[in-house]
């Protein structure tokens, strides 16, 4: 339990000096609005347009067989830790996970969803 | 670490399905667009296939896999039943998608992985094969379901069918965390084994597994898991809601069968109850609320609602082992009884149907025993089965049914369906009427496969009932070394 | 070491906060999210059952839920894009066309 004593410590004294620096320069601080400061920072660009703008559906096929292909990695993850023990059993089974996969790239190409324009 | 040959006999049928339908999803990319009956065709000739490996295997007994899938009397039996219905599916599919301009390959090739997942699940002996068999055939039928996209009504089924399937998914997966807490293992057998040990916590088992029970209460349409069952058959396409209807139903009740006679005897006092009521419900509101409709579509939807009870009833007895073989066995045997009227009744509403969702009102059907009789006659011999009428297969069905559950000691449920069953008995015979004594010049279109199907599933559900005993023989052989 | 209970109390509440965002708001993305939300709460139970039970069948459990939920994703949203293009709503209670 005791060393827990030190953590609670850190976190109250993180606490009072994030508080502390906040509220210093909230009440002594110059407080002066305008338009320019109430734009939205986008790493010193000039906004244009609404942040919340539609996007083309385009960006969302990708995104979905961005998904699709992504996840499959977790299977990647025990089969490279147990990859010595499993062997060359381990090696075949992979590489027909891979041409399943493998089906299923060709296929979103064939189709076009690759095609950008 | 190794599979042996024996690993793949087990999955053989399985496995050539799969592969092959991930084959045909190449193949159909190099079809021109208005050959795609060539997919069909291979998409049939792959199940035929299948139905033969899987038929070559009957009698073989074996588990694979590490214990995680099975062999045996019971899922050869199921599978040929799947396979069967998917080449039906087919057949029914082939001109429809065709006439109402959504003919595309992917509908085969979806079809192919449904079937797969649905034979998947027969097989799985362990909770995780059953969780990855339940999406392999739910994904491709919400997409299946929405195939008639941009019409709004089959993308809003396909819509209402993904997000009640993927909160039964959520059932199922949370029970079978419960299962796995309570039992240590997914392994059918081992749940089995640790039931049994006092250590074991009978309320965290009992939880998973009541959880895995609404969850599978959602796919088989059970009463008061049904609300999806009428859109979603309404707007899918109707060669799409045959299959479903079918097939869906028929792997259900075969993983629940699986999962629950084998994995949760232990839980068959509290169980039996619960079956009892959800049993009972499900009869009386899908039967009852089936009278009032007007869509012949959203009919059928109720009744399959309403049949999905009538098989429930099978399981009630399951905790008792003098009556469970036989219950069960006539529950399979109710399962193709529904399975080949399923597809014939279907079959003759997609005979009437016309473009933009035209035809489907049960008033279309007015005329049909004069204009077209033989389509009326078949449609006529459907009616009967759905209600349970001599000379058909249903009549059997629920013979066999009430017998085990009188047999079972739940004699007020087998009055309970058979009064449902009189209930019924109007809405069906109201089609039947509707043919014969009203007037009127209702449309058909003429399809070899669609004829043919529609006769063969009529032949088999009039003939079959005159020699039930072997169908019933062989049902019995397949649950004989369940246990 | 947290012990294996508040795991599964934590996951149980998840589940049911899941459960409760199906039944109670309509637009279809936000149930699908409660959707993903009741099967990471069993992901989350079945890890902690896992971890105390030392096995392994349970963290090869997590790993299919995660890939299966990823298929799913991919079906639900390309239906939600399809629907909303239609009707400029993905709301489920104006998804009325089917009626008996």
């Amino acid at each position: 339990m005791l060393e827990y004593v030190a953590i609670a410590l850190l976190i109250a004294l993180a606490l009072v000096v994030a508080l502390a620096a906040i509220g210093l320069g909230y009440l002594f601080g110059p407080r002066k609005q305008s338009a320019v400061k109430a734009q939205p920072y986008e790493s010193g660009i000039n906004p244009f347009g609404e942040g919340t703008r539609r996007m083309p559906v385009r960006f969302y096929l990708i995104a979905v067989l961005f998904i699709l292909f992504d996840i499959e990695v977790v299977f990647f993850l025990p089969w490279a830790i147990a990859f010595r023990q499993l062997g060359l059993f381990g090696l075949i089974e992979m590489v027909l996970f891979i041409v399943i996969l493998l089906v299923g790239y060709i296929y979103a190409w064939k189709k076009g969803a690759l095609e950008w324009e | 670490m190794n599979l042996t040959s024996q690993d793949y006999q087990v999955l053989a049928p399985y496995i050539l399905l799969t592969a092959w339908a991930c084959v045909l999803l190449l193949v159909d990319l190099f079809i021109p667009k208005e050959r795609k009956s060539v997919t069909a065709l291979l998409a049939a000739l792959g199940l035929a296939v299948t139905l033969g490996v899987t038929l070559s295997q009957v009698g073989i007994e074996q588990v694979g896999f590490f214990n995680m899938a099975a062999l045996d009397g019971f899922s050869t039996f199921v599978n040929a039943l799947l396979l069967v219905s998917g080449i039906l599916g087919i057949a029914l599919a082939h001109g429809y998608v065709k006439r109402m301009g959504i003919e595309r390959g992917e509908y085969y090739t979806l079809l192919l992985f449904s079937v797969s997942g649905m034979m998947l699940m027969a097989q799985a002996t362990d909770l995780i094969i059953v969780f990855i068999a339940l999406e392999l055939l739910s994904i491709p039928l919400y997409v299946l379901a929405a195939f008639a996209r941009p019409q709004l009504s089959s993308e809003e089924a396909g819509m209402k069918y993904f997000l009640l399937g993927a909160f039964a998914t959520g059932f199922v997966v949370y029970g079978t965390a419960l299962v796995f807490g309570a039992t240590g293992t997914t392994s059918l057998a081992g749940i089995v084994a640790a039931a049994a040990s006092p250590s074991t916590s009978t309320l965290l088992l009992t939880i998973g597994a009541a959880l895995v029970l609404v969850g599978f209460g959602f796919k088989v349409a059970a009463v008061p898991f049904h609300m999806w069952t009428p859109d979603v058959y309404q707007g899918a396409p109707t060669a799409v809601t045959a299959f479903m209807a079918s097939g869906a139903k028929i792997a259900g009740f075969a993983a629940l069968l699986r999962v629950f006679a084998t994995a949760f005897p232990a839980l068959a006092v509290d169980m039996t109850a619960v079956l009892w009521a959800l049993a009972a419900l499900t009869m009386i509101v899908g039967n009852v609320i089936a009278i009032s409709q007007t869509d012949i579509k959203r009919m059928l939807a109720y009744s399959s609602i309403a049949h999905a009870g009538y098989i429930l009833m099978a399981f009630v007895p399951y905790g008792n082992p003098a009556v469970r073989d036989v219950s069960i066995a006539a529950g399979l045997f109710y399962l193709v009884a529904y399975a080949f009227t399923n597809f014939g009744a279907w079959g003759v509403v997609i005979a009437l149907e016309k473009k933009e969702e035209k035809g489907l009102a049960i008033a279309d059907y007015a005329g049909l025993g004069r204009k077209h009789p033989l389509l009326a006659a078949a449609m006529t011999v459907f009616m009967l089965s759905l209600v349970g009428l001599p000379p058909t297969l249903g009549l059997v069905g629920k013979v066999y049914l009430f017998r085990a559950v009188i047999a079972g000691g739940f004699t007020g449920l087998a009055i309970i369906g058979v009064l449902t069953s009189l209930i019924s008995a109007y809405y069906y015979l109201r089609v039947v009427v509707t043919m014969y004594m009203k007037e009127g010049e209702p449309e058909t279109v003429r399809e070899t496969w669609l004829s043919l199907t529609t006769a063969l599933t009529a032949i088999v559900t009039v003939v079959f009932s005159l020699l039930p005993q072997s169908l019933f023989e062989w049902a019995s052989t397949a649950v004989l070394k369940l246990f | 070491m947290i012990p294996v209970e508040y795991y599964i109390i934590l996951s149980a509440i998840l589940f049911a906060i899941g459960v409760a965002g199906v039944l109670v708001r309509r637009n279809a993305l936000i149930i699908f999210m409660s959707i993903e939300l009741m099967l990471n709460s069993a992901n989350l139970a079945i890890v902690a059952f896992s971890s105390v039970l030392k096995s392994f069948s349970g963290q090869v459990f997590v790993f299919f839920v995660i890939a299966v939920a990823a298929a799913e994703v991919a079906v639900g949203l390309a239906l939600m894009v399809e629907i909303f293009k239609a009707k400029h709503s993905i709301d489920v209670d104006q998804m009325n066309s089917l009626k008996g």
